[in-house]
C-alpha cells in the first residue's frame, strides 16, 4: 500500500544544473520539493567540458532561477571562440565569435564540483521553506509502481518515496528513464564519449599566455588529423586558475577504430599547437569522463510517462552540432518548463497533465527544434550517405578541391558562424575529419616550437581520483572477447595491455583451446556509462555516497 | 524525551597527534585533548533519537576547566543542545568508581530526569569499559534517580517515547558473534558498542538531521552560552568519596610496552629446498603448542 510511504509533492533526482532548475522553479511556486542525489556532494558525479550558456531566446536560463550564479559559481566569462583546423603541424584557424555569440546573452566556464554544489546550497534553502529539501548520498534506484502506473521513487538507501510529480535529472546513464522505457543503451552511434584534463595554470599565466584579463576567457575547438581519424574533436577552455582540455568522439567511431580514449587526449596535450599555453608545464588536476548524448538522435521528443518528467541529459538534451555543443543551458530550460509544467497542470485541477504540457512547451519555445534539427533530419539521409561521402572526399581531396578552399576560404569561416548550416553538419569522418585535415593543410601555417609536456599515465590518473565504489555495480553478462572486447579500449580508464582499469583482456587456454574473454574490476570506474554500450553488462550506479567522487569535475 | 549522553577526553592517540617519550610513556602535555572516540557513537544514538521523536540532548562530562574544548567538539561534529562540565581540582585524578559517584550526581541534578543515559563503549585512554555500568550501578543508591535498564553493546536503537519504550539490537560476541534484539521501558541506560550505526530511513529524518547538524554547528561557536559548570560544592559531595581520595584503585606501576627491535634478521627459504625447510620446522617446533 502506498499509503503507508512517505509523501512529497514532488520528487526531483539528481542535482546537476537541469535538476536544480526544476526544483527551484517547483518551490518558488510553492511545490513541496525533495531533491535526491547521489554523490556524497552535488557535482561529485558530474563532468562537462564545460561551457554554460544563457541564451536570449531561453525561457529559463540559470542566472534567471539563481541570480548570483555567475559571481559565486561559475569560472570565467568566454567570449572568444576558435576552432583550429589541424593536418600535422600544419594549423588553420578560423573565428567562431559569431556563431559562439548567436542568441548569446553571456556564457561562462565552469567545473561542475564547484558549480552544482552551490546550486545544491541554493536550491536545498529554497525547498527546505516548502517542507522539502536537498539530500545527498541517496541512489533512487527505480520507480515505485502501483498497478501499473508510476507512483514514486525506490532507493538503496531510504524507503520508498510516493510523489505527485518526479522529475529525473539523473544524467546521462539516467536509471528512471530506463525504467520507464524512455531510453536504452543500444546503439552506440547514438552517444559520444568525452574525457577532459583540468590542468594547473595560474592566473597571471592565463592571462599572459591567451592575452586575456582576469575577467575574459577563451575557448578553443580543434578538428582534423590529431586523433588518428576518430570522429569527433578537441576543446579547451579557461577557468579561474585551470584549464579544461579534452576530446569529444562519437562513441561508434572510438569502438569501430578501437582507439583508446586517453590516448588520444594525449594527441592534444601534446600537439605542438598547444605549446603557446602549456610552454613545457603540466599538472594534471584531474582526470575525468562522460557519455554525451547525440540529441539530434536521442532526445526524446516526449520525454515523460505518467507522474515522471525526464529533464536535461536523462531525456537526451545534449545538443552538439559542429562547433556548437550546449547541454546545461537546455537541461536548465526543460527543468523550468517541467515545473511550470507542473503548476500549469495543478491549476487546470489536473497534475497528470504535466507531462503533456511539459511536452508542448518543449516545442513551442523552440528546444525541441535545437535540439533535432528539422534540417538535420530533412539531409541527414543524403548527406550521412557512404556514396556521397566518398565523393565529398575525392573531390576535397583533389586539386580543384584545394583550389576551391583557397577562393572560398572567407566564405569558409561564415560557413562555420552559420546556425542555418551547422543544423546540417552531418555526422561523417567528411565533416569532423576529411574537412578540416584538408583546411589545414591547404589554408594553414605550419606551427613552430615544440610540445614536451608529458602528461601522467592511465595508472595516475586512476590512481588520483578518489574512490569507494562498495559493492560491485556492473556485472559482465557475456565475457568473450567478441562481445565485451570493446571495452577494453573504449573505457577511458582501461587499456590494451594495462592491467588496473576495468576491463582486461585475457587468454585462456583449456585442453589445447584458447579462448579471448574479457575480465571486470569495477574498481576504478567512474560512472561514465561506456560499457553498458558497447559490452554486454547489467550495468547500475554505484550506492548513494558511493564511487568515484570527482573534486573538479 | 530527554537524554543525557556522558563523554571523556582522552589523548588524541591518531598516528601524528600523539606524542610518546623515549621510554614509551605518553607525553601528555605535547598530546591534544579530544572527545573519546567512542562518545560520539553514543551521542550519533542520542542525536538518532533526536531526529526522530524531537526532545533535548545534553553532553555531560567530568574534567578540568578545558574539557569545555572536549563538549564544544561533540556539539560541532555530533549534536547537543546543551553542555554539562563536572569540574573542580577535588575530582582530579578519579577511578571509574569515584567518577561514577560524581557522574551520577551529575546527572541528579539535571532536569527534568533523563529518560535516557548513554555512554560510549571503553575510553581510548582507560580501556576498562567500567564507567558506563557503574554509573547506571550507582543510580541505586540515589534516591533521587530511577533505576534503569543497562542495556550494553548496543548496534542500532529505536526509542518510542510514547509507549516509554526502547528496542534496541545487541552484539554479543561469543564463540560465535550474535545480535540480540531486547525490549525495555524508559527511563533506560545506553552503553554503544563501537559498531554502532544510527539509522535514517525516511527522507524526513535525513533533513531533519541535517537542520540539527547546522543548527549545532551555529551553537557550537559559542559554547559558553549553553554550558553549565558544577563543582564539588555544587552538587554538595564529600571530597573524601570523589577524586583521588575517593577512589579504592591502586595502580602499582605502569610498564611500556616494550618497543620492537630495531634491527631483525630475516633468511630466506624457498619451500622448494628440503634442508631449508627442515630447519624452519625446528625453529618453530619450540613455539607449536600440544604435544
Amino acid at each position: 500500500m502506498t499509503d503507508d510511504h512517505e509523501h512529497y509533492e514532488a520528487v526531483v533526482v539528481g542535482a546537476g544544473p537541469g535538476g536544480a532548475a526544476a526544483a527551484a522553479a517547483l518551490a518558488r511556486q510553492g511545490v513541496e520539493t525533495l531533491v535526491l542525489e547521489r554523490g556524497v556532494d552535488a557535482g561529485s558525479k558530474n563532468v562537462s567540458g564545460g561551457l554554460i550558456y544563457a541564451e536570449e531566446s531561453a525561457p529559463y536560463t540559470i542566472d534567471s532561477l539563481f541570480p548570483d550564479f555567475r559571481e559565486a559559481a561559475s569560472e570565467r566569462p568566454v567570449d572568444d571562440y576558435y576552432i583550429h583546423n589541424v593536418s600535422g603541424r600544419d594549423v588553420k584557424t578560423f573565428d567562431l565569435g559569431r556563431i559562439h555569440r548567436h542568441d548569446t546573452d553571456w556564457c561562462d566556464a565552469v567545473l561542475r564540483r564547484k558549480m552544482d554544489s552551490w546550486l545544491a546550497e541554493r536550491v536545498h534553502e529554497l525547498t527546505r521553506e516548502t517542507g522539502g529539501g536537498l539530500l545527498t548520498e541517496v541512489r533512487v534506484n527505480g520507480l515505485l509502481r502501483e498497478n501499473g502506473e508510476i507512483v514514486g521513487v525506490t532507493c538503496d538507501e531510504l524507503d520508498p518515496i510516493t510523489a505527485d510529480l518526479i522529475v529525473a535529472a539523473d544524467g546521462v546513464n539516467s536509471e528512471l528513464a530506463r525504467d520507464a522505457g524512455l531510453m536504452d543503451w543500444d546503439e552506440p552511434d547514438d552517444w559520444f564519449q568525452g574525457v577532459k584534463a583540468v590542468v594547473e595554470m595560474e592566473p597571471d599565466a592565463i592571462a599572459d599566455r591567451f592575452g586575456i584579463d582576469d575577467d575574459e576567457g577563451a575557448a578553443h575547438l580543434f578538428s582534423g588529423d590529431l586523433f588518428e581519424g576518430v570522429r569527433g574533436g578537441g576543446f579547451l577552455y579557461t577557468n579561474e586558475d585551470s584549464l579544461s582540455v579534452g576530446t569529444v568522439f562519437h562513441l561508434d567511431s572510438l569502438a569501430a577504430e578501437r582507439a583508446e580514449p586517453h590516448e588520444l587526449l594525449d594527441a592534444l596535450l601534446t600537439h605542438p599547437l598547444l605549446d603557446q599555453w602549456l610552454q613545457g608545464e603540466y599538472e594534471e588536476r584531474e582526470y575525468a569522463a562522460k557519455l554525451v548524448p547525440d540529441s539530434k538522435k536521442v532526445a526524446h521528443p516526449s520525454p515523460h510517462r505518467g507522474r515522471l518528467l525526464l529533464v536535461g541529459d536523462a531525456a537526451g538534451q545534449m545538443q552538439a552540432q559542429g562547433p556548437i555543443i550546449k547541454g546545461m543551458n537546455h537541461a536548465v530550460t526543460a527543468g523550468g518548463l517541467a515545473a511550470e509544467a507542473y503548476a500549469d497542470a495543478k491549476t487546470r485541477g489536473d497534475p497528470s497533465a504535466a507531462g503533456e504540457l511539459y511536452e508542448a512547451k518543449l516545442n513551442e519555445e523552440g528546444v525541441m527544434d535545437q535540439l533535432r534539427p528539422a534540417r538535420y533530419r530533412a539531409t541527414r539521409s543524403v548527406s550521412e550517405s557512404d556514396l556521397l561521402g566518398t565523393i565529398g572526399d575525392a573531390v576535397i581531396r583533389s586539386p580543384i578541391g584545394a583550389a576551391g578552399l583557397k577562393a572560398f576560404d572567407g566564405a569558409i569561416e561564415r560557413a562555420f558562424n552559420s546556425p542555418f548550416l551547422l543544423g546540417m553538419v552531418p555526422d561523417t569522418r567528411f565533416s569532423y575529419v576529411t574537412l578540416p585535415t584538408r583546411i589545414g593543410e591547404v589554408l594553414g601555417e605550419p606551427v613552430t616550437g615544440d610540445n614536451d609536456v608529458e602528461p601522467p599515465d592511465l595508472a595516475d590518473r586512476i590512481g588520483d581520483l578518489t574512490y569507494d565504489v562498495g559493492e560491485p555495480h556492473i556485472e559482465l553478462v557475456d565475457n568473450s572477447f567478441e562481445a565485451s572486447g570493446t571495452a577494453v579500449t573504449a573505457c577511458p580508464v582501461s587499456a590494451v595491455g594495462f592491467g588496473g582499469g576495468c576491463y582486461r583482456e585475457e587468454t585462456v587456454r583449456t585442453n589445447g583451446s584458447e579462448e579471448r574473454l574479457v575480465s571486470l574490476d569495477t574498481q576504478p570506474c567512474v560512472e561514465c556509462g561506456t560499457c553498458a554500450i558497447v559490452a554486454d553488462t547489467e550495468w547500475e550506479h554505484p550506492a548513494g555516497g558511493k564511487g568515484v567522487e570527482y573534486e573538479q569535475g | 524525551m530527554y537524554t543525557v549522553v556522558l563523554t571523556k577526553g582522552v589523548p588524541d592517540f591518531r598516528e601524528g597527534k600523539v606524542s610518546f617519550d623515549e621510554d614509551g610513556h605518553l607525553e601528555r602535555g605535547k598530546t591534544p585533548t579530544v572527545m573519546n572516540p567512542n562518545d560520539e557513537l553514543a551521542l550519533r544514538a542520542a542525536l538518532q533519537g533526536k531526529v526522530r521523536h524531537g526532545g533535548t540532548v545534553s553532553l555531560l562530562s567530568m574534567g578540568p576547566p578545558g574539557y569545555t574544548d572536549v563538549l564544544r567538539q561533540g556539539m560541532e561534529e555530533v549534536y547537543a543542545d546543551d553542555l554539562y562540565l563536572l569540574s573542580d581540582r577535588e575530582m582530579a585524578a578519579a577511578d571509574t568508581w569515584a567518577t561514577a559517584m560524581t557522574v551520577t550526581t551529575g546527572i541528579s541534578r539535571l532536569e527534568p530526569t533523563p529518560d535516557l543515559v548513554v555512554a560510549g563503549f571503553k575510553t581510548a585512554d582507560g580501556e576498562t569499559g567500567h564507567t558506563g555500568p557503574q554509573t547506571n550501578w550507582c543510580h541505586h543508591m540515589n534516591d533521587a534517580l530511577p533505576d534503569r535498564t543497562l542495556v550494553t553493546h548496543v548496534v542500532s536503537l529505536d526509542v518510542d517515547p510514547d509507549a516509554g519504550t526502547l528496542r534496541a539490537k545487541r552484539l554479543v560476541k561469543g564463540d560465535v558473534t550474535e545480535v540480540e534484539t531486547v525490549e525495555t521501558d524508559l527511563p533506560a541506560f545506553v552503553v554503544t558498542d563501537p559498531e554502532f550505526e544510527a539509522s535514517y530511513p525516511k527522507a524526513d529524518h535525513r533533513l531533519r538531521y541535517k537542520d540539527l547538524r547546522e543548527e549545532t554547528k551555529r551553537r557550537a561557536e559559542d559554547p559558553e552560552a549553553v554550558l553549565t559548570v558544577w563543582n564539588h560544592e555544587d552538587l554538595n559531595l564529600d571530597p573524601d568519596f570523589i577524586g583521588l581520595d575517593g577512589s579504592p584503585t591502586i595502580v602499582a606501576g605502569v610498564d611500556p610496552i616494550p618497543k620492537g627491535p630495531d634491527e631483525r634478521e630475516a633468511t630466506h627459504v624457498s619451500p622448494d629446498d628440503g634442508a631449508g625447510m627442515e630447519t624452519v620446522l625446528e625453529e618453530l617446533q619450540p613455539f607449536a603448542g600440544g604435544d
